[in-house]
């Protein structure tokens, strides 16, 4: 039996004023996916990425996201999904403990649930004599996990990662990927987006937006065999140039 | 050109300083890069060379100037791009760089040869507000700004984080035709792929270079045979590799490991035919180190 897909969009479109920022994008990402979701800066990733994540209404097109859909159920969608973007997103300031009572809160966890979850949580991650350091005093590797345990502390079925390794020293980046298979293993979706062309062949499948539509999607080989080149990098390359000679 | 000497600094509160007594000096007319996760001290050491904080202790002169006691005249000679989005977003492209120039005492059309090429591209949009440009178009202003006054040494910290491979690929095109009219250019990335466009380049961790070269000599430098290993389902098999024996560091590369051997292991004897990993599809090769393998073999030396 096919389950639904997690992300299922059909013709989305955003336009602002006479420009259109995305332009009719299909496509489906199946439950369990580590989907790679590239294009060029002003390509219209961002626009997309705002749409599918109940922050911004589309002007046509159709689309559900973890079964909700994405002009009715917006508030239903942010509890659902997890979110965690460039450069952690976890509050410097705030500790270890303080930003996990945070994030849990604003994804709508009750009080009771989350002191429990957060310590777990806690427990789970080696972090008990660190929990009421002030994150900024942590060091990068335990950063980035803490932001990610805390991007998916109440367990939804899908996280966007929004460049969840740029300025990441190479070792950290890599322990950064053991996490994400570790989590989709257990059956979370991950819409990624990154540009580490090396990181894209830790994708299942990838997709490339050229100014507002997509203009490749496969798998990496994939990718690679139509475009009759070694690596990610001269997918993108030519994806990217050929699409649009005037850039 | 530029003389960094041991140069301390700690930001009031913080537990680890910011730069732990780095010091190296950048060429004339050269392309130094500076490569380096966020948190290493890139930015505190931008800066500081651009006179907007002072070190604790040590010094740097740049072309002979003391950057501390003389900041006045080294403001005259730098170009700073700042890695934040340094431009005023509600006044226009030209307006913008009216100002820049404006502040260092000349005109967008006297200097405006230096700037062309850059420029171009952007003339279309000159009429739009800064903030309303694309990445791409941000980056281009944001240099165009830089360079208005014609400065000899060009400051860029972090001119490419969070932009895309092609138009990073035309920002380093740029840098090299700057290049040739003598300028001096430092500037820092976190992508170690772009750190081989440079002409020498630092690695730096923790407020510390950890190794200093041409991008060949850092390649040289790296201290034992690297191999590349491909199979099926790799990540499923990269723990039992990480704790063999014989491996001393493995990382995934994309679809494949690359992976160094302690002493006395040779690789046929845990990849071969006849070894103790063997598995089907196992393809392995001994491959020529980027940067960024070099980079972490030394943060994995200096932490065991």
């Amino acid at each position: 039996m096919k389950t639904e897909p997690i992300i299922c969009v059909d013709k989305l479109s955003r336009r602002f004023g006479d420009f259109t920022a995305v332009d009719q994008i299909s496509f489906s990402v199946e439950r369990g996916e580590i989907f790679g979701f590239l294009g060029a800066n002003g390509a219209g990733k961002t626009t997309a990425i705002r749409m599918l994540t109940g922050l911004l209404r589309p002007s046509a097109g159709e689309g559900k996201v973890a079964g909700f859909d994405i002009y009715q159920e917006t508030e239903s969608i942010k509890k659902n999904i997890g979110y965690m973007s460039q450069a952690f997103s976890l509050y410097t300031n705030l500790t270890v403990w303080e930003n996990i009572e945070f994030f849990a809160g604003i994804y709508g966890m009750q009080f009771r649930d989350i002191h429990q979850k957060g310590k777990v949580l806690v427990q789970q991650l080696g972090m008990e004599n660190m929990a009421s350091s002030l994150v900024a005093d942590i060091p990068m590797g335990w950063r980035q996990k803490l932001a990610f345990s805390v991007a998916i502390i109440h367990q939804p079925k899908l996280v966007f990662l929004d460049e969840p390794t740029g300025g990441v020293d190479p070792i950290t980046r890599r322990q950064f990927w053991d996490l994400i298979y570790e989590a989709t293993s257990s059956g979370i979706t991950a819409f990624v987006t990154t540009h580490y062309m090396d990181e894209v062949e830790y994708f299942d499948r990838v997709s490339i937006m050229v100014d507002g539509r997509i203009a490749a999607m496969d798998s990496p080989s994939g990718l690679k065999d139509i475009y009759n080149v070694r690596s990610m990098d001269e997918v993108f390359y030519q994806v990217a140039r050929n699409q649009s000679p005037l850039s | 050109m530029i003389s960094i000497r041991k140069l301390y600094k700690t930001y009031k509160g913080a537990a680890v300083p910011a730069l732990n007594g780095i010091g190296f000096d950048v060429r004339k007319g050269e392309i130094f890069g500076l490569a380096g996760p966020d948190g290493s001290g890139k930015t505190t050491l931008f800066r500081i060379l651009a006179t907007l904080l002072e070190p604790d202790q040590g010094m740097i002169l740049m072309q002979d100037m003391d950057v501390v006691r003389e900041y006045r005249k080294i403001r005259k000679i730098i170009g700073y791009m700042p890695g934040r989005f340094s431009l005023y977003p509600d006044l226009s492209v030209s307006e913008n760089l009216r100002f820049f120039a404006t502040i260092h005492g000349t005109t967008p059309d006297k200097n405006f040869d230096i700037i062309r090429p850059i420029y171009e591209s952007l003339e279309p949009f000159k009429h739009r507000p800064a903030g309303k440009l694309s990445g791409g178009m941000k980056q281009k202003l944001a240099l165009c700004s830089a360079l208005i006054h014609q400065p000899s040494v060009l400051l860029l910290d972090e001119p490419t984080t969070g932009v895309d491979p092609v138009s990073r690929k035309e920002f380093w095109d740029i840098l090299e035709d700057l290049r040739v009219t003598g300028m001096t250019i430092m500037v820092s990335t976190p992508y170690m792929d772009e750190a081989a466009r440079c002409d020498r380049i630092g690695l730096i961790r923790h407020g510390q270079i950890m190794a200093l070269d041409t991008p060949h000599g850092i390649i040289q430098q790296f201290p034992k045979p690297l191999y590349s290993l491909k199979a099926p389902n790799i990540r499923k098999i990269l723990p039992q590799i990480k704790d063999h024996k014989g491996v001393d560091s493995c990382y995934s590369f994309g679809n494949s490991l690359h992976i160094t051997l302690r002493e006395g292991y040779a690789p046929e004897r845990i990849f071969g035919n006849h070894g103790e990993m063997c598995r089907t599809g196992f393809q392995w090769d001994q491959i020529q180190p980027t940067i960024e393998d070099c980079f972490i073999q030394l943060m994995h030396t200096h932490e065991n």
